[in-house]
């Protein structure tokens, strides 16, 4: 029987020739990777709760500080500390400051066919690249870095076959939120979402990580593209050779498939309190929605592509002077090519607070927390209650050229309505 | 001539604005929130055990780095009589006037008493430690009629013609 | 006799043809600063006092850095009261995060030589930079001018400090200043007027002369002065002929009198905790570190960011190291003149301007057992974290030189724009 391209990577990873659908197999992992969000915890249990405690491979892991950079308090202070002494005393890679984990693991880790933990949700969007990364809690993650094994349950693939091209204006991430309107916030539980067709492969893999990083939010345990030349190439251009690269059998089994035809989707701009409540932009528009606080950045919008789109709109444009604009590079990469193209300038001229290269905002612990009733419009990855700062503030989310255009405006809207 | 008697505790020199009230809590909407940090960096149990009426008698500088005001409203709001020093930052002195928190300047009562010890102030006149008086010195005028109208809100609100006398 | 520059303003100000120390005497106030922490509290006093209309809107500057980016929920509390206030009350002066208040009052031209000028925040006294006679008060006070636009001050004695000759090539005006601090003490200046010359200060920046300016208050001092020249003119944007008047007479009164000889001076450092516990670096090199922090009003300006720059070009930090630029213009001139992009492949965490870690509310807090080596103003205890951090300040150069071996090292040339 065939497989999908998650079963296939589950297979090599297990050492079997064939997987399906609810089996449990025993994997060996590919990479481990743990932000500064749990990594303390982490640490924690591996003193107290293990009798011999070592790291199977520390080769295999990678430490990434990005939630709390630099340091908003004496606790996230200690808890980096923690964090760094663990790394140098077991000669694990950590970065520091150099940019959001899943950003910093695309440039400079993930391969198509591994298999990748980390203790962050976001990890699918390791599947741009055609691997299967998935996120996973403190104790998943001790047991494999330990082990350098953990299991899996074979999930189910939906497969999502993409048609055409999106229109001007119109990006992933509309596309993505437009999927999840469609399918629900719970719509790809414990599944694998997979991206094919010719519209997958005419995207960018800047427009994959999109896609792969926001199907977490509709439940899925993993999400992954097509990989093809691009992937080969981007790796190269990254320093590493390809090794596996898995598409999915003619005779595969699917839970479900969906087509979308891309020049039918329109600009989102989802509702608060959950990233399900969809809602078009030419309705939401409507309502001139007053914001208090725009941002662009993150580990599904802080790529140079998004802050290209943002430049554009605010290139010879001040930000109302009601609004705050945080803008966060993803990585020190894209920051780095952000200067060199002028974009840093762009932003900082039109009023934008160009933040170091972190998870920001997105996070809403230490960068731009939003007080009572104030209204954020995030390209950031989730809008819930609470998310990004007090419990009576509200956030919409949409792309990077809406969020940058409602920041000018004062009031949600298009860069068409400027 | 107003006379009181209180409780000293005793703190060194240099005592700063950061370690009066650090500038983490400062975005604490009141000051009833912010003082139970009064002092924390240095000795964060002293909120907790400083009764009315009693003195903080310290070294030189105090109150010395920012202009926090909060620093001031703090000690007034746990209470304490009055602070006596070596000297005192200006900032810090400007603004314990205008909280109508009295500050004394003396060099020897450092040396006279210890933590716990009670003092007796004469205002204007005198410290009475024991058996000893240690004069001290009366604030310029301008500087007793803010203190003296409650702080620089009520001498101000006096000058607009809203004060309600009491 | 002659006059002091400190008595010279407070003339100018007053129409008074003679003060002397100690004298009390009501002020016309310029221009008045008001920053993000402080304007709930100066706006619930104004209105407390029973005062409803500012005495000038356009005499009144209110800048949010403190608080910028917002770090907690009840941050943003604070832009929204002053963002109401300044609404009311017809304000345009308004900076929601555009940088540091010290640096914006002289770079946007708001506190001008010869000017007095009050802010809520202690090192108010950055202006006198420029031959502004400015410093800091609280919230109450300021409510007082918001409604008045005066207030009373005690004419202070002045300190002259004196600094001949030139700099060695790794002495940055930090060092000057620390040192300074050292020799007089944490309160050696308390009430008193600082008055900077000398030909070591004529060939200063402006940017240089302003980190001196702002550390004047470590000593307690009320404000550090320097008399305005041709850099200062063309900084501000006046002339030479406006600014003739300000200088301090050879024969007026001074209370002391510091010289020092420039070829003398090395880097140093305060060490932890106070700004007076001065060492050279060379007393404390190799001592382990494990943060750098390049940035605040003291020394976040584009000179500094150029000695960073210089010091870090090819390398890489070997801790972390984070770098605040004092404003957004400062920030977009150092990518202009190729800065950041030097700093960032050099590992720095670069972040946007404000006041960042010199306020201990985020940008980089540390705990017990760390040390940093910070460009800013004050390391008192907890001020950057735990009581158990120890903070060493020092120069723009010797913070850079240290990031790259992780240890307090004695720095190579600094850059002077």
């Amino acid at each position: 029987m065939g497989m999908t391209i998650g079963e296939k990577i589950i297979a090599r990873a297990a050492g079997v020739d064939q997987v399906k659908p609810g089996d449990i197999h025993t994997v060996t992992l590919d990479r481990m990777m743990s932000n500064d969000g749990t990594t303390h915890l982490t640490v924690d249990m591996y003193h107290n709760k293990l009798k011999h405690p070592r790291i199977a491979d520390p080769e295999k892991v990678v430490f990434i500080m990005d939630h709390n950079v630099p340091a908003d308090s004496a606790k996230t202070a200690a808890a980096h500390r923690k964090m760094r002494d663990f790394a140098r005393e077991n000669n694990i890679k950590l970065y520091e400051g150099q940019g959001v984990c899943h950003q910093i693991m695309m440039e400079d880790y993930v391969c198509p066919g591994e298999l990748i933990f980390g203790a962050d949700s976001h990890t699918t969007t390791y599947g741009a690249l055609g691997a299967f990364g998935t996120g996973v809690g403190c104790t998943d993650f001790l047991y494999a870095m330990v082990t350098g094994q953990s299991w899996v349950m074979v999930p189910e693939t939906i497969r999502f076959n993409l048609h055409g091209k999106l229109r001007e204006g119109v990006y992933p991430r509309d596309l993505i939120l437009t999927i999840i309107g469609d399918i629900g916030a719970n719509g790809a539980n414990y599944k694998i979402m997979e991206f094919a067709g010719d519209g997958e492969h005419a995207m960018s893999i800047n427009d994959r990580f999109v896609l792969c990083n926001l199907t977490v939010e509709a439940g899925a345990k993993a999400g992954i593209c097509e990989p093809d030349e691009k992937v080969v190439e981007y790796c190269r251009e990254h320093g590493r050779e390809v090794v596996h690269m898995f598409k999915s059998d003619e005779d595969a089994v699917y839970a479900a498939v969906y087509d979308y035809d891309l020049d039918k989707i329109e600009p989102v701009c989802v509702r608060p309190d959950f990233v399900d409540n969809f809602a078009l932009l030419s309705d939401v528009k409507k309502e001139k929605v007053a914001i208090d606080e725009a941002f662009v950045g993150s580990c599904n919008n802080g790529r140079i592509d998004e802050m290209r789109q943002a430049a554009a709109v605010l290139k010879g444009r001040k930000v109302s002077p009601k609004v705050r604009m945080l803008i966060a590079p993803a990585s020190q990469a894209v920051y780095l090519q952000a200067l060199e193209e002028g974009l840093i300038t762009i932003f900082m001229e039109a009023g934008a607070m160009v933040m170091n290269t972190n998870c920001s905002v997105c996070w809403g612990a230490c960068q731009g927390v939003i007080g009572e009733n104030e209204v954020l419009i995030t390209t950031g990855t989730r809008n819930f209650k609470g998310r990004s700062g007090a419990p009576s503030s509200k956030v919409y989310m949409a792309n990077a050229a809406v969020c940058a255009a409602s920041a000018v405006a004062g009031y949600i809207c298009g860069p068409e309505d400027l | 001539m107003k006379e009181f008697t209180g409780k000293v505790w005793v703190l060194g020199d240099d005592i700063d604005t950061d370690i009066i009230i650090p500038t983490e809590y400062l975005a604490l909407p009141t000051i009833d929130d912010m003082k139970q940090y009064g002092f924390y960096p240095l000795r964060p149990e002293l909120p907790g055990l400083i009764q009315e009426g009693d003195i903080i008698v310290a070294g030189k500088n105090f109150g010395c780095g920012s202009s926090r005001e909060q620093a001031p409203e703090i000690i007034k709001a746990l209470k304490v009589s009055c602070v006596i020093a070596k000297s005192y930052a200006r900032i810090f002195f400007r603004n314990s006037i205008n909280n109508g928190l009295l500050l004394i300047e003396n060099d020897q009562i450092q040396d006279a008493v210890k933590e716990g010890d009670t003092l007796t102030v004469r205002v204007g006149e005198a410290l009475v430690a024991g058996d000893k008086e240690y004069p001290i010195a009366s604030l310029p005028d301008n500087l007793m009629e803010i203190l003296n109208a409650g702080g620089l809100v009520r001498a101000m609100q006096r000058r607009n013609g809203i004060l309600k006398e009491d | 006799m002659g006059s002091t520059l400190i008595e010279k303003i407070i003339q100018h100000n007053t129409g008074i043809e003679k003060v002397t120390p100690g004298q009390i005497v009501t002020v016309d106030v310029d221009r008045v600063m008001i920053h993000d922490i402080f304007i709930p509290f100066a706006a619930d006093k104004f209105k407390e006092m029973g005062f409803t209309k500012l005495w000038d809107p356009d005499k009144v500057v209110l800048i949010y850095d403190h608080m910028v980016p917002a770090a907690k929920v009840e941050d943003s509390r604070h832009f929204r009261i002053g963002d109401a206030f300044a609404a009311e009350q017809g304000m345009t002066h308004v900076h929601r995060t555009d940088g540091i208040c010290h640096q914006l009052m002289t770079e946007m031209r708001y506190a001008k030589p010869g000017d007095i000028v009050f802010g809520t925040d202690s090192h108010t006294t950055t202006y006198g930079s420029v031959g502004c006679f400015s410093t800091g008060i609280g919230y109450t006070e300021m409510a007082g001018i918001l409604g008045t636009g005066k207030l009373w001050i005690r004419v202070p004695e002045t300190i002259r400090v004196v600094i001949d000759g030139k700099l060695p090539d790794n002495v940055m005006s930090k060092d000057i200043i620390l040192r300074i601090l050292g020799d007089l003490r944490a309160d050696g200046a308390t009430y008193r007027s600082l008055e900077f010359t000398g030909s070591a200060v004529k060939e200063m920046s402006v940017a240089a002369r302003t980190t001196m300016s702002n550390m004047a208050v470590e000593c307690g001092a009320k404000c550090g002065l320097f008399a305005p020249d041709e850099k200062t003119c063309e900084y501000s944007g006046v002339s030479m002929e406006e600014v003739s008047w300000l200088y301090g007479d050879e024969d007026a009164e001074y209370v002391k009198t510091l010289t020092y000889r420039a070829e003398d001076l090395v880097p140093v450092c305060a060490c932890p905790s106070q700004v007076d516990n001065i060492k050279n670096i060379s007393e404390v090199e190799g001592t382990p570190l494990d943060q750098v922090f390049i940035g605040s009003c003291t020394n976040g300006r584009l000179e500094d960011l150029a000695t960073a720059a210089k010091i870090l070009e090819g390398k890489k930090v070997a801790i972390r190291t984070i770098v605040t630029p004092a404003s957004r213009q400062i920030y977009l001139d150092a990518v202009k003149a190729g800065y950041m992009s030097t700093l960032a492949k050099a590992g720095c965490i670069i972040t946007t301007p404000g006041c960042g870690l010199c306020c201990g509310r985020s940008g980089g807090i540390l705990t017990d057992g760390e040390r940093v080596l910070a460009t800013n103003n004050r390391n008192f205890l907890g001020r950057m974290g735990t009581n158990k951090v120890q903070i060493y300040l020092g120069s723009p150069a010797s913070a850079a030189a240290s990031a790259v071996t992780g240890r307090i090292t004695m720095p190579e040339a600094a850059v002077r724009l």
